[in-house]
């Protein structure tokens, strides 16, 4: 007999990134339609494509691509110094990389904001007067822009349960019960090797990792949308 | 000797009562939770079905509006798939037989598992909203099809965002089941020792995987356009309503094999141990698991023969709807050499396994003639392709879901039910089954078309047959369904391994301890291995 919280305890490391590279595939899945979408009316509208993409602003994109990518490097800096045991820097690695994300999101905001102030938003008075191409073109740019920001609000927020997840000092101890259960159960190999800081270490830095996966699959995802939105003219 | 150890039923952990059961990560409860909400809301579907078939007693206007008959197709389609089918056998038996047949504790990730079924009942409980809110029901059928799904008044959005919802716990469970296979098999159990259930629940899950991030980002579409009016699929605006049903059936085609490829599992549980005879070309119905799963992606044309495609794509699509039944075929044949000169016990799960091969062979042969290209513009969108969609999916998944629930409800409860009642509920099942689909068929084969509120008074005859059938059929339903409440109240207490069965889940107590296993087990051979009539 074990206790509940037995029950729930795996510290299985790989188990733990195969779930997380799965779900990382839905999501790549997931734009993976729009940009099925994306295909097919670039291949029915090339010019028109080519002649909204002209309008957008290719230097903030580009800064955003910077902002993301670097972030990218953040996060893994912050990976790096949780398994040196260095909580502090990866606190502030990890609120750097917080910082560049809250920072493409401003810059996204602003230059929502202009197209709107241009008038061009989806159905508008402004867009419906122009090609069906420009208008598709906007459709998608909105739509796909929009939902990788969801995507990168989801990510900070992900990335704000890490910080407590990293900055709060001591877990409760395992119950020597839950290792023995496991032990038994033949699915991980615990030993008596495992002190209490080293399992600590070891759960907070599985978390970690997987955040960073999330992290850089939005990153990814920008990669991709930058020259399909603003590099094609 | 024996250790008191108390069953995941009778355990007492940190919650009590109810609480215990719905903030409980234990796998088995979950199952059983997954359990009873699927059969809440398969029976409430079964009550619409009835419902829509009283009104085809009578040609032209009477009983209700045809508006509330087209709402009620659309929801009788969202809850029976949505709700009860796709979740079906993975989230229900797959969660509590899966651990257990390859020996471990538990699912990989017991708290997401727990989460997956929150998602699943705020899923539910969105698209019961849909249904008393806004302006009405969807009224669209359960394929949302656009331009009708953008233009509609009724609560449309909401009802496709508990879709989208849905999709979330599908996915979750997905997930979670091939970390499972993939990392908590016990000592010994190689791939080519689990059991075939648990090779087809892996199957499936690669497809929920695979295939519903699609249907997400689809639905996705149809909110940004009802609310954000964005034009994708409106050809004024240069859009294209064709790419709508691209993508909705990149889904929702695979799909059918979330539905079925885990009723075939069990259909290959059930007979090799009714037949004490281990299962004839294991690997072969194991790859033809992985191999439907595979092609099944490649042939969601087929939904569209009719919407505009160019000749060289349907034939494309129509040449890969044919292979897609050689796996299927495989399997069949392989039940079929696994019963010769088994020792064939007709106890219910060989009945209804059995019942199975029937009706989806029937159901597999009709959608060939589906497949075919000359013959599917004939019987598109008549009540052939409705009569075809049953047999298969009810036919088959259902039949299959019945004969789990046979199989491993003396495993989850610890209790037997009455076999005589099993088998009268089956005939009536059986008979009303056939009156009511094969006459569809026939309707369809007449052009009878779907969804019509009315018809001319030559398919009088064949409306009353398929309504007569209906009743049958739904009386048996709730006389099978009725047989397990009185099961839980009075029935005899199951041993541990009530069929004789040689897979791991039957080594343990029925109902099983919140362990599993007292001692993990070790695999030393396949799963289906009989000595002289017993487990070897």
């Amino acid at each position: 007999m074990s206790t509940p919280t037995a029950h729930e305890y795996h510290p299985d490391a790989t188990g733990s990134k195969i779930g997380m590279w799965l779900f990382l595939f839905t999501e790549l899945l997931l734009f993976g339609g729009m940009f099925l979408l994306y295909a097919v009316y670039r291949a029915k509208n090339p010019a028109d494509f080519h002649y909204a993409s002209l309008n957008l602003d290719t230097k903030v994109g580009a800064i955003n691509t910077g902002i993301l990518l670097t972030s990218s490097l953040t996060m893994a800096l912050a990976i790096g110094m949780l398994e040196r045991r260095n909580r502090k820097a990866s606190l502030w690695f990890l609120l750097i990389t917080i910082g560049f994300g809250v920072w493409f999101l401003i810059n996204k905001y602003l230059e929502w904001s202009h197209k709107f102030h241009h008038g061009i938003w989806p159905g508008s008075e402004e867009l419906t007067g122009r090609t069906s191409g420009e208008n598709l073109f906007y459709a998608l740019y909105f739509l796909m822009t929009g939902l990788h920001g969801i995507h990168v609000i989801a990510g900070l927020v992900v990335l704000g349960v890490m910080v407590w997840t990293v900055w709060r000092p001591h877990q409760r101890a395992l119950p020597l019960t839950a290792l023995t259960a496991d032990a038994r159960a033949g699915a991980v190999s615990v030993t008596v090797e495992y002190n209490e800081d080293a399992t600590l270490d070891q759960q907070k830095l599985i978390r970690l990792e997987n955040a960073g996966l999330y992290w850089h699959l939005v990153d990814v995802i920008w990669i991709f949308l930058f020259p399909l939105f603003y590099l094609i003219s | 000797m024996t250790i008191a150890e108390p069953s995941y039923l009778e355990y007492q952990g940190r919650h009590k009562g109810l609480a215990g059961w719905i903030f409980s990560t234990d796998h088995k409860r979950i199952g059983v939770l997954y359990l009873i909400s699927i059969l809440t809301f398969f029976s409430v579907g079964v009550l619409i079905g009835v419902v829509m078939r009283l009104k085809m007693l009578w040609p032209g206007e009477h009983l209700y509006s045809a508006a509330a008959y087209n709402a009620f197709f659309t929801v009788h389609g969202v809850i029976q798939i949505f709700l009860f089918i796709i979740p079906g056998i993975p989230a229900a038996f797959g969660n509590f037989i899966l651990p257990l047949q390859i020996g471990a504790k538990d699912v990989a990730f017991p708290r997401l598992n727990l989460l997956s079924w929150w998602v699943y009942v705020a899923g539910a409980l969105l698209a019961l909203t849909a249904l008393f809110s806004g302006n009405g029901p969807p009224d669209t059928g359960w394929s949302f099809y656009v331009p009708y799904s953008l233009r509609t008044n009724t609560n449309v959005t909401l009802a496709v965002f508990a879709a989208f919802i849905l999709g979330f716990s599908s996915i979750l469970t997905g997930l979670n089941f091939i970390t499972t296979i993939h990392r908590m098999r016990c000592p010994g159990m190689s791939w080519f020792r689990m059991p075939l259930f648990t090779w087809s629940l892996y199957a499936t899950a690669w497809i929920q995987i695979l295939a519903t991030p699609i249907l997400a980002i689809t639905l996705i579409l149809v909110m940004a356009e009802r609310i954000l009016n964005l034009g994708l699929f409106d050809p004024g605006r240069g859009g294209d309503p064709l790419l709508y049903q691209h993508l909705f059936w990149i889904y929702s085609h695979p799909a059918v094999y979330i539905m079925i490829l885990p009723a075939m599992g069990v259909v290959s549980e059930v007979i090799p141990t009714f037949c004490r005879k281990n299962i004839y070309g294991y690997k072969a119905i194991a790859f033809s698991s992985l191999a439907i799963a595979f092609v099944g992606y490649l042939v969601w044309g087929h939904h569209m023969f009719t919407s505009g495609m160019s000749g060289t794509a349907r034939m494309v699509f129509s040449l890969l709807t044919f292979l897609v039944a050689i796996p299927s075929g495989v399997k069949v044949f392989n039940w079929i050499a696994t019963m010769y000169k088994g020792s064939i016990k007709l106890e219910p799960p060989m009945l209804f396994a059995l019942t199975f091969i029937f009706l989806f062979s029937i159901g597999g042969l009709t959608g060939l003639l589906n497949g075919a290209l000359a013959t599917d513009v004939n019987v598109h969108e008549t009540y052939y392709v409705v009569g075809h969609f049953h047999y298969t999916m009810f036919g088959g998944t259902g039949m299959g879901f019945f004969a789990a629930l046979l199989y491993w409800f003396p495993k989850m409860t610890g209790k037997m039910y009455n076999k005589r009642m099993i088998v009268v509920a089956w005939a009536h099942i059986f008979v009303g089954f056939n009156l009511l689909y094969f006459t569809m068929m026939i309707m369809g084969w007449l052009g009878m078309p779907r969804r019509y509120y009315s018809y001319p008074p030559e398919y009088h005859t064949y409306h009353v047959v398929a309504t007569v059938g209906s009743w049958l059929l739904a009386a048996g339903i709730f006389m099978f369904l009725g047989a397990f409440i009185v099961a839980l109240k009075k029935g005899q207490p199951a041993p541990a391994n009530p069929w004789g069965a040689a897979t791991l889940e039957w080594q343990t107590p029925s109902p099983p301890p919140v362990e599993n296993f007292h001692e993990i087990p070790t695999v030393t051979g396949g799963p289906y291995e009989f000595k002289e009539g017993h487990p070897a």
